[in-house]
């Protein structure tokens, strides 16, 4: 079986991350970079299914020179092999623009079975590049998964379980598929420090535009459909009112005010 | 016409929740902008009653296709007729809830039409002739405003409650204009087998009243005290990143970055400090009220009303007194 696995770097959740408002990039100096959380998710599940049912691991990343890093730690995780796709026409690229290039990084690897992505990153967060990745290469899309019951790789089935509103929904799929997983589906493992000291020596191979073969009028800032043409921070909600004094006042102050506004039904 | 506005109608197994029809609000406003109206699509096995109550929050037409296959929602199925429907009308803009039907539809239908699209938007306006939609970058540190100018439609799935409904009149009716789309279903990819219904009654991304705990909380037991202060206010139960990551509290309960992103009403923050990626989830809430022992917790600096004390002192309290205002 063959399971791809898709990280993205991200800033780093705890960071306050500064925006060049005008310029509209990010200011990157100064901030740590860490695998997008959900991401580390998806690498554990790929891990958990290649022990399960055997098979082999590539795991992929799009980013600049520095998101190596992501691989790095996926190669000290034990994954079979790893690619970063990166070009400097892919700067900029809308979902779309992301997907086709992931989608395109796929159809190079070839014979897949299994995509794992995270749910969302956590700098972009819209959560649509899994399910545009499956629409292009017309592998079923699972997103929202919370468990995988089963893969039978030789009648090519997976049954999974989604955390949708209102409860799980429980599907049966074709393979290939393409799964995007949420928080808790698993317990992300650290890598050893046998695995990391290996994966310090091991080249991070790159594939650019041309190798992957992709339309360079369908990607980055200019072949993308959407762009970002304003950035604010937002006005600050401004803090409010401390409310002082005995609990038993305080309580009763703020009880009020909450039944005032008539949204207690 | 070409510039219309259209919006997604979503449903699931013949249940028609009234939030469905949320969209159609602000879409009439956009149509209103270009000057063209606002119409409704609809996917199902049957449509007809979805449409009816689609007329009634305003719209005077619906597109609709119909088929067995469609019966249980099914991205693949859905997106296929959903960009056929799409392909052949290019309205202006298409809106979409973002749920994980409206982004999952949304997502695959943008890609079969090969162009991207701004998802989970908590503004849209049409200015100088334009669609803007704008959306929380960033942990919600930064508001970014999207422009598409290059494809049509433009595609935006909506946040939840980030527009008022707009109001009921039964006595209105419309056309419904039915296209056929067949596909097989052997083509398809997924069999639905199971739902297994939540036991958690309230679903916290719809949730007008939130009662949220962090670290503060500190046992797991304490949750089941801000479990019956939710209760109590008809509320949803909701958790910081640190009390799920702590085994306290499941994380379909969680708020903020790595969680859900929700826009309550009233959101009671109890022993949440007000981490930057908890803030991104909630702090759009109408009304946040902080309960926190460190008067220097930055969660104070973006309430409405802050408590400095001992949250196993005033939530007992308020349980208290609200039981006895409300009569409960």
């Amino acid at each position: 079986m063959k399971i791809v696995v898709c990280i993205k770097q991200v800033p780093d959740t705890e960071a306050e991350v500064k925006w060049d408002i005008p310029n509209g990039t990010l200011k990157r100096e100064g901030i740590d970079s860490i695998i997008n959380p959900f991401d580390e998710f998806a690498l554990e599940e790929a891990l958990l299914t290649r022990e399960n049912y055997d098979g082999d691991i590539v795991a992929i990343s799009m980013g600049p020179d520095k998101a190596a890093d992501v691989l790095r730690n996926a190669l000290a995780l034990t994954v079979n092999e790893v690619h970063q796709l990166t070009d400097p026409a892919f700067a900029g690229s809308d979902t779309y623009a992301t997907s086709y290039v992931l989608a395109s990084a796929m159809k190079k690897i070839g014979d897949v079975d299994i995509v794992f992505c995270g749910k969302q990153s956590t700098d972009g967060s819209t959560g649509v590049v899994a399910a545009e990745i499956a629409s292009q290469l017309g592998f079923s899309q699972l997103t929202y998964v919370s468990k995988v019951r089963s893969v039978d790789a030789a009648n090519k089935k997976i049954i999974v379980e989604r955390a949708i509103e209102g409860g799980i929904e429980v599907v049966e799929a074709k393979l290939p598929a393409v799964i995007s997983v949420i928080k808790g589906i698993n317990e992300p493992r650290l890598p050893n420090l046998m695995g990391i000291r290996k994966a310090s020596k091991m080249e991070i191979p790159k594939w650019s535009a041309d190798d992957l073969g992709v339309d360079k009028g369908k990607v980055g800032a200019a072949g993308s459909a959407t762009k970002v043409v304003e950035i604010t921070v937002p006005p600050p909600r401004g803090a409010g009112e401390i409310l002082k004094g005995e609990i038993e006042e305080v309580a009763a102050s703020v009880v009020d005010k909450l039944i005032d506004m008539k949204v207690i039904k | 016409m070409a510039n219309d506005v259209w919006v997604y109608i979503e449903h699931k197994d013949g249940d028609i929740s009234p939030m469905s029809y949320e969209l159609l609000g602000i879409g009439k406003t956009l149509a209103d902008g270009l000057g063209s109206s606002v119409c409704a699509f609809i996917i199902g096995e049957k449509v007809d009653d979805l449409a009816k109550e689609a007329f009634y929050y305003g719209v005077s037409k619906v597109y609709a296709i119909e088929g067995d296959v469609f019966k249980g929602f099914r991205p693949d199925a859905y997106a296929k007729a959903a960009s056929s429907l799409l392909s052949k009308y290019t309205p202006e803009i298409a809106l979409f809830r973002a749920t994980s039907q409206g982004t999952d539809v949304a997502a695959a239908s943008a890609a079969q039409l090969q162009f991207g699209l701004c998802t989970d938007s908590i503004g849209l306006a049409i200015d100088g002739g334009k669609f803007k939609m704008t959306r929380a970058a960033f942990g919600g540190n930064y508001t970014v405003t999207v422009v598409n100018e290059k494809a049509k439609p433009q595609i935006a799935t909506v946040r939840p409650k980030s527009f008022p409904m707009p109001a009921k009149d039964t006595s209105k009716s419309g056309e419904v204009v039915k296209e056929t789309f067949s596909i097989a279903e052997a083509d398809l990819n997924t069999k639905i087998l199971d739902f297994m219904k939540s036991e958690v009654a309230i679903n916290l991304v719809e949730a007008d009243i939130i009662v949220s705990g962090g670290r503060g909380v500190g046992k797991p037991e304490g949750f089941k005290m801000l479990q019956d202060l939710a209760k109590v206010l008809g509320g949803a139960l909701g958790a910081s990143r640190a009390a799920v990551d702590s085994g306290w509290v499941a994380y379909e309960h969680q708020v903020g970055q790595t969680g859900k992103t929700v826009k309550p009403k009233i959101y009671i923050a109890c022993g949440i400090s007000g981490a930057i990626q908890h803030l991104a989830g909630m702090r759009t809430s109408d009304c946040i009220v902080a309960i926190n022992k460190d008067p220097d917790a930055p969660i104070f600096k973006n309430a409405s009303y802050g408590i400095v004390g001992d949250l196993n002192q005033v939530v007992p309290k308020l349980i208290e007194k609200f039981k006895s205002k409300l009569g409960r």
